[in-house]
């Protein structure tokens, strides 16, 4: 184990430059999905702050404590040339009321297609894929499930307008989401009649107070097609706390809707993430 | 008459207390003075940058200096007139990537930092600079 680690140390290293020169805050937060973004929606913005020719990787820890349920991600990212993001997320979802836990892998690949978040009038355009794979798959087929795994393919537009509102920069971001998964892929993928995927509309707004610190809104429209219980859209209202270019902390207040006939799942989201 | 006097102070101290463009951003920025510090910062961060100072190899200095002083001071409102080429001429052959088009907007930032300029104004010059980020790119 430490071996590789040293092997992958030393192929890190040989890579062009290790520099961080993008400005404090364009790299977002990641999300629980371990893509760069707000909390719940995957921005078109590449995680950490590597321009052209540099490279960084990232580390985040996450946990999510509704009224019935608790929500730990982690995962690593590594991005190169702000054109290119991979990323590795592990959650595991507990259900404090009900017993046991639901855990899903998701590997995601994020590419850059156009237009530069704070310079040009085009937003920045960037295409995404998350494969998500779940660990624990007796439960979700139990409930109509269809699928251990699937794909999300989503196009996100973001864009940063300086000097916006009384002087702050107010950062925008539209997402859309092909998706086949139940509750983020926590509850499997399609139901009894289809696995086809589903549209979704994802947004999120931003606003800089400060060079270090953004308060914002998020939503995340989700499928609702499993009969055993309703899924709603989700919500959050966070804010976020860039301390420097290696850590940043978020924040926020989540409104998950019912989860598997649980109602309305509130709490709090509190997510820490390190960029070197 | 008394009271529409003292209407008239308390509006101008709410101006004067809130950062409305009643204060223009030349004001903001320290005047000709606040400019020229702000400028010798940036000059100073891209001297002990390796990853742009090459790039100013074979740039006369002094003359980069006024002519930025003036573009500054031109576009925050001040009394001049910039008296350079334009950008996509003053930046050929410089070969600028947006790496350092970053770096050179974090130096600024930092100057202006150092010069406490208020956030407010650092993100209206900074809305001004951003859009000739097509004109300095690549040349």
């Amino acid at each position: 184990m430490i071996r590789t680690s040293l092997v992958l140390l030393c192929c890190l290293l040989t890579l062009p430059a290790l520099a961080s020169s993008r400005v404090l805050a364009t790299g977002g937060a990641t999300s629980i999905e371990g893509s760069a973004g707000g909390g719940i929606v995957p921005w078109a913005v590449i995680n950490g702050y590597g321009s052209d020719d540099e490279w960084s990787i990232q580390a985040f820890g996450t946990r999510v404590a509704v009224d019935d349920f608790t929500l730990h991600a982690a995962g690593l990212g590594y991005s190169w040339d702000n054109r290119w993001e991979l990323s590795y997320a592990r959650q595991q979802f507990k259900l404090d009321t009900l017993g046991g836990q639901l855990r899903q892998d998701i590997l995601g690949i994020k590419y850059r297609i156009t237009g530069q978040l704070l310079y040009t009038a085009l937003p920045q355009i960037s295409l995404g894929l998350q494969y998500k794979r779940h660990l624990d798959f007796d439960l979700p087929a139990l409930v109509g499930a269809r699928s251990r795994s699937g794909v999300d393919l989503y196009l996100a537009a973001s864009k940063v307008w300086l000097d916006a509102i009384a002087g702050r920069n107010l950062l925008l971001n539209g997402t859309v989401r092909a998706t086949q998964a139940n509750q983020t892929g926590l509850l499997g993928f399609g139901n009894e009649h289809s696995n086809r995927h589903r549209l979704m509309f994802e947004g999120s707004a931003a606003l800089l107070l400060t060079h270090q610190l953004a308060v914002g809104v998020e939503f995340r429209q989700k499928p609702n097609r499993l009969a055993f219980a309703d899924e709603q859209h989700w919500r959050d209202i966070f804010v976020a706390w860039f301390v420097n270019r290696k850590l940043s902390v978020t924040a926020a207040y989540a409104d998950l809707g019912d989860i598997a006939g649980l109602p309305s799942q509130q709490g709090w989201y509190l997510s820490v993430e390190g960029s070197w | 008459m008394k009271t529409r006097l003292l209407v008239a102070c308390a509006l101008l101290l709410a101006l004067g207390c809130s950062q409305t463009p009643s204060q223009s951003l030349y004001q903001q920025l320290g005047e000709e003075a606040g400019i020229a510090a702000i400028t010798d910062g940036l000059l100073h961060q891209i001297e002990h940058d390796p990853l742009i100072v090459g790039h100013f190899r074979d740039t006369d200095i002094p003359r980069f200096r006024r002519l930025l002083i003036e573009q500054l001071c031109e576009l925050s409102g001040g009394p001049c007139q910039y008296s350079g080429a334009t950008m996509e001429e003053s930046h050929t052959g410089l070969h600028l990537t947006t790496r350092d088009f970053d770096r050179l907007v974090n130096h600024l930032i930092t100057a202006m930092q150092q010069q406490k300029v208020p956030y407010s104004a650092q993100n209206r010059l900074l809305a001004m600079l951003a859009p000739m980020y097509p004109e300095v790119i690549d040349r």
